[in-house]
């Protein structure tokens, strides 16, 4: 942007030296490969070949690359107790429906929050913005006694329901909502007798489409990173992340599908951030602070 | 429904008390109570009432066998006084906050300013490169392989290679180096939402006030920085903070993942994981309710703190 308006023509002249400019670069470049070496090391790990994983001294990058880490992966799958496809079922199962009902009762929340005027409508909001300030670990073992009356130790809705309300959550949706969706547009609809549901799903639901993405992706992030749970102990429940954890725990023989499986775990993310990454963005430009 | 009815509907304040004026105003508002219901129930069941409970257990001596018994402030005594290894966690929590916090806020504002002016399609794939680490789950124990305690770890094996050293160290079983590790592995994973936040905030601000700025005498990018950018900037500033400060107490799961539990020598033992010890293992739930009573109020403390640091900055 700064090239653009450093026109010479006009008097408007942004200063920016070429020294500058290389010190940015460098330091830039620095961080950069800190941040990337580590990941590059993991694909070239993962397409490593027995002799290389365990050669000495040992090679940053694989020379003779092979698919033969993840094929024992899957080899790997098909001997384990519980099928492997139950593990993966369980983590689709529980991030699809925990992220749909995040979805929809964050946005919920923060329409009403965001654009009706209510008591204690306020309040609410201002607590649900300080849990911002405190991590989950703090609760954790609290919540685990709330769960154990409940009677959900060991049922998907141990894991499913509490990512049905996340702070962060409903904190984006509502700023992106108060400052993308406008009263007049509201106001219009509720003249011409829509309900409040309907305006929320019809009117602003659609205006915030980059908010409900980014609430997709952090939620559906977090539940398919989620690893063991202190809240499941039957095998049939557990999730994909764990099972891959037990075969990097398998030793040496299995460092190389070990590292076949991190690739793969990866790739989901990473991917999924591609494809919404200037949604994500746009939705964190209403994401600030005020008091 | 007119306009004029609306009108009629929305309830006038004066000749009534403030009770009566809620009441109303309740009634009126009755689909707003609904349709935040839902969210509140849930987060009133897991984030609220689990602060409350730990706050009302800090004071017994429960743990899940007997009914407990009020203990006054038994718990705290005993941390503060009677329990070294609380104190040593309470060290490494501050060391551990006090270096990744600031550190991986700076380096999530640096560089999503340095690639603010890089054309979109650029400034796309090096924001990927810095945020991939952080949402891609469990691939920091690659760090584990990196700085592997064998001569087959590359780390080691470099440093053999050069004549460094002549054994090799045991980098994650060996007191001085788990803590900088863990560190660093943190900050690795530690540009994250606040990252994000910033790079948008970033675009957010108005060109046209670079312009003038350039015209009033703005000399450098860095006087631009602080008199134009940052004062733009204020609300993304607190928000990435806050989203920092979470964060860097809440690395005990990687600490965990990459030293095992409990960490040689106690060497990288965060409040955290003294409560989960207590809470998760010996099933103290009394005394780790205090732990966590604790753990929020640090964290609470700090952001607080912050927030009040930033609120200079951005004005």
């Amino acid at each position: 942007m700064g090239k653009k308006l450093r026109t010479r023509n006009h008097k408007v002249v942004l200063n920016r030296s070429r020294g500058g400019d290389a010190g940015i670069t460098f330091v830039l470049g620095i961080l950069g490969l800190f941040m990337f070496l580590p990941m590059v090391y993991v694909i070239s790990q993962s397409l490593k070949p027995l002799d290389e994983l365990w050669m000495f001294p040992p090679r940053f990058f694989v020379v003779n690359p092979t698919l033969k880490n993840f094929t024992d992966l899957f080899t790997l799958m098909n001997t384990s107790l519980v099928p492997f496809s139950r593990y993966i079922f369980n983590t689709v199962f529980v991030s699809v429906v925990g992220t749909t009902g995040n979805l929809f009762f964050s946005s919920l929340a923060a329409y009403a929050m965001a654009k009706i005027k209510f008591p204690g409508g306020k309040a609410m909001f201002k607590t649900v913005r300080t849990s911002l300030m405190f991590h989950a670990t703090v609760t954790a073992i609290t919540s685990f006694l709330i769960m154990s009356k409940l009677q959900w130790i060991d049922t998907y809705w141990a894991r499913i329901i509490p990512a049905w309300a996340t702070s962060l959550g409903l904190y984006l949706m509502k700023q992106f909502m108060e400052t993308n969706v406008t009263d007049a547009v509201l106001e219009s609809a509720r003249l011409d007798g829509a309900s409040e549901f309907r305006t929320y799903w019809t009117i602003a639901m659609p205006m915030v489409k980059p908010a409900w993405l980014t609430l997709i992706i952090y939620s559906f992030k977090d539940l398919w990173n989620a690893g063991a749970s202190v809240y499941i102990q039957s095998e049939q429940l557990k999730s994909f992340n764990y099972a891959i954890q037990q075969v990097m725990a398998g030793g040496i023989k299995r460092a190389g599908a070990g590292a076949a499986s991190t690739v793969i775990m990866m790739m989901v993310p990473i991917l999924v951030f591609v494809i919404s990454q200037s949604n994500i963005i746009e939705t964190m430009g209403s994401s600030g602070m005020k008091d | 429904m007119s306009k004029k009815t609306a009108e009629k509907k929305a309830v006038a304040r004066k000749d009534m008390t403030m009770l009566q004026w809620t009441l109303k105003e309740m009634k009126r508002n009755w689909v707003a109570y609904v349709m935040v219901a839902p969210f509140m129930i849930i987060f009133t069941l897991f984030t609220i009432a689990p602060v409350v409970l730990s706050v009302v257990f800090s004071f017994t001596n429960f743990n899940l066998l007997e009914w407990p018994d009020f203990v006054f402030a038994d718990n705290y005594i005993r941390l503060f006084l009677d329990d070294d290894i609380f104190l040593t966690a309470v060290k490494n929590t501050f060391i551990f906050a006090v270096i990744v916090g600031p550190v991986s806020y700076l380096m999530s504002f640096l560089v999503a300013w340095f690639i603010n002016e890089l054309p979109p399609k650029i400034r796309a794939v090096v924001t990927l490169v810095f945020y991939a680490p952080s949402i891609s789950g469990q691939v920091y124990l690659i760090w584990q392989t990196l700085f592997s305690g064998d001569s087959y770890g590359w780390v080691n094996s470099k440093l053999l290679e050069m004549g460094f050293i002549t054994e090799p160290i045991q980098f994650f079983n060996d007191a001085d180096y788990i803590m900088p590790l863990c560190i660093v592995v943190a900050l690795w994973t530690s540009l994250g939402t606040s990252f994000l936040a910033f790079i948008a905030g970033l675009q957010g601000v108005d060109k046209s006030q670079f312009e003038a700025g350039a015209v009033d005498g703005v000399k450098n990018r860095w006087q631009e920085l602080w008199y134009i950018t940052l004062p733009n900037m204020g609300p993304q500033l607190m928000f990435g903070a806050i989203m920092a400060i979470t964060g860097a107490f809440g690395f005990g799961g990687v600490v965990t993942a990459l030293c095992g539990f409990p960490s040689v020598d106690y060497a990288a033992h965060t409040i955290m994981h003294h409560l989960d010890d207590y809470g998760g293992q010996r099933f103290e739930i009394g005394y780790s309710s205090a732990i966590a009573v604790i753990l929020f109020l640090v964290m609470i403390g700090s952001n607080m703190l912050v927030k009040k640091i930033i609120a200079k900055v951005g004005t």
